[in-house]
């Protein structure tokens, strides 16, 4: 079990509309299609407003980084919520409840080397270990102690692709979508790690006390996302 | 100057200590009411007292040896020191005993994340009541006790342990794959969980647990879960049903809801589970349960049951619905 959290920590207003977190960036075009699809008006999210809180009758829609969804579904600040399956792989220990594949965003986790460059294998096969630079590295972690390989994993914020160029790690750990960032920075897949599409996630009382509403949302989502 | 804490703990101040005391008071009044004594036991204990309970429940994240080379840990909850205490200290006792308590418990956290280290807990454990009357007493007293804390629109959850352990058997579903399920059960991953049974089982059983999982509400869901079908489905009903009725005819179901789908991870848990939710708050008060085989491990075979809810928790629950 969980230890609590702090006292003043995820006070939710059970009462109004149920608050869904949107996810910013590039799982925003697939989600708002299938909210509309669903019938929840997001021609508010679409505008050019900076706002992040769009009011609704039936459902209030709150925009977000996707890495910061699950922190805000798990405190119960947002009812329910879309994010990628590899922010959920990389914040495992977050409690929230994992209701449906959507389908939609899919992309590849991969570990990438520089393209025709033995460095990866020879730093293996050498010194025992690799140097590995990712913006995931919990995913990383995971994978290569599953695999039983040794590798030091190098947490950085931004392009992970320039780490291996410059000489910061041997290959990185990435999401990839179309390879074509990998392609134009000279960079080629060496292994699939795991396959990531978008999920729709509940914060665990919301899925308790809001039944109903949630169990109707997430047949409707079901249907629309044809899964 | 700053002295600081570690992260995870903290300072209570007068305003706030004022009000857990009432909190304090109020509920160990209606756990009196009900028969049920305070106790107090050490926070510290021997590793391997702790560690008999439930290598995984009881896991203490604070170890240390003493002078004399014997390794402590920090108690991570009260339930197995209560069984500690009970076959120690009330071995030869008739009847079932009734002990409640508050008292501080510790956990390892993970950075950054608002847990706490050091939290303080307050429950029963009814002692040598089978079910579903002893499950039915612990019921009504928590009940009795969220009444107290004046949390009018708190849930209790009521669900069975045993339900998906023996429906996993009864589909031939045995070690490691079993565990992991049960994992993705108790974790509510279901996109995992549906990925998993349909590789070792029918589509069709393979809906039925998915569909099982997300049963909650009314005696109504009880009815749905036996057209589901299955022996396991068909015991674990009846389990939660006659606990139900009895729980109705003292009229104190009112704020149960019959949960399919809850499964806690505390590995002692058998027959009945709990958990306590209030609309306030996004994480959950409390929780508790049967677990009628942990008492054997300390050499007494007794049935029990009990629950324990977050003191802070339902204080900050208390201040949101307006009842400080």
């Amino acid at each position: 079990m969980n230890a609590p959290g702090l006292a003043g920590a995820g006070r939710v207003k059970a009462d109004g509309p149920l608050k869904v977190a949107v996810p910013r960036g590039s799982l925003l075009g697939g989600t708002l299609d299938i909210l509309d699809a669903v019938g929840i008006d997001t021609a508010a999210v679409r505008g050019e407003s900076r706002a992040l809180i769009f009011p609704g009758e039936d459902v209030t829609l709150v925009t977000m980084r996707p890495s910061d969804v699950p922190t805000y579904v798990e405190a119960g600040a947002a009812d329910v919520g879309f994010t990628g399956k590899d922010v959920l792989l990389e914040q495992s220990d977050r409690v929230v409840y994992e209701l449906l594949d959507l389908g939609y965003g899919r992309c590849r986790m991969v570990l990438a080397g520089r393209r025709g460059d033995t460095k990866l294998g020879e730093a293996e096969r050498r010194l025992g270990m690799m140097r590995i630079a990712t913006k995931y590295p919990r995913i990383a972690e995971r994978h290569f102690e599953g695999t039983g390989r040794q590798v030091e994993v190098i947490e950085v914020k931004g392009s992970v692709e320039l780490a291996p160029l410059i000489g910061l790690g041997e290959g990185i750990v990435d999401l990839v979508a179309t390879g074509r960032t990998l392609e134009e920075n000279d960079l080629e897949v060496r292994e699939e790690i795991v396959e990531c599409t978008a999920r729709f996630v509940a914060n665990r009382v919301a899925h308790k006390l809001r039944a109903a509403e949630v169990d109707d949302l997430t047949a409707k989502l079901r249907e629309a996302s044809g899964q | 100057m700053i002295h600081p804490i570690p992260p995870g703990t903290r300072d209570v101040l007068p305003d706030e200590m004022r009000e857990l005391r009432k909190l304090h008071l109020a509920l160990i009044e209606v756990f009196e009411g009900f028969g049920y004594g305070e106790v107090a036991t050490p926070a510290i204990e021997y590793d391997e007292v702790l560690a008999r309970g439930d290598g995984r429940a009881a896991k203490s994240g604070y170890k240390f040896f003493d002078e004399s080379g014997d390794l402590l840990a920090l108690r991570s909850e009260m339930t197995v020191p209560i069984a500690r205490l009970v076959s120690t200290r009330f071995a030869d006792t008739e009847g079932p005993l009734r002990l409640c308590y508050l008292a501080n418990a510790f956990r390892a956290v993970r950075p950054q994340r608002g847990q706490m280290r050091e939290f303080a807990q307050v429950g029963v454990e009814l002692i040598g009541a089978p079910a579903p009357e002893g499950t039915v007493e612990v019921i009504e007293v928590l009940g009795a006790a969220l009444d107290a804390a004046g949390l009018d629109r708190a849930v209790i959850g009521l669900g069975d342990a045993d339900l998906y352990r023996q429906l996993l058997t009864e589909l031939g579903v045995e070690g490691e794959r079993r565990d992991s399920i049960l994992e993705r059960l108790a974790t509510h991953d279901l996109v995992g969980l549906e990925t998993e049974l349909s590789e070792v089982v029918s589509d069709r059983d393979c809906e039925t647990c998915v569909a099982l999982s997300q049963l909650r509400g009314g005696p109504e869901v009880l009815e749905q879960a036996r057209g589901l079908g299955g022996a396991a489905v068909g015991r674990a009903t009846q389990r939660i049903g006659e606990t139900y009725e009895a729980l109705a005819a003292r009229g104190a179901a009112d704020r149960v809801q019959i949960d399919l789908g809850l499964l806690r991870d505390l590995g002692y848990y058998s027959g009945a589970i709990l958990e306590v939710y209030d609309p306030a708050l996004g994480h959950v008060l409390g929780g508790g349960g049967r677990y009628d085989a942990l008492m054997k491990r300390f050499g007494l075979d007794l049935p029990a049951a009990g629950f324990a809810l977050y003191m802070e928790r339902v204080h900050v629950a208390q201040m949101e619905e307006g009842q400080p």
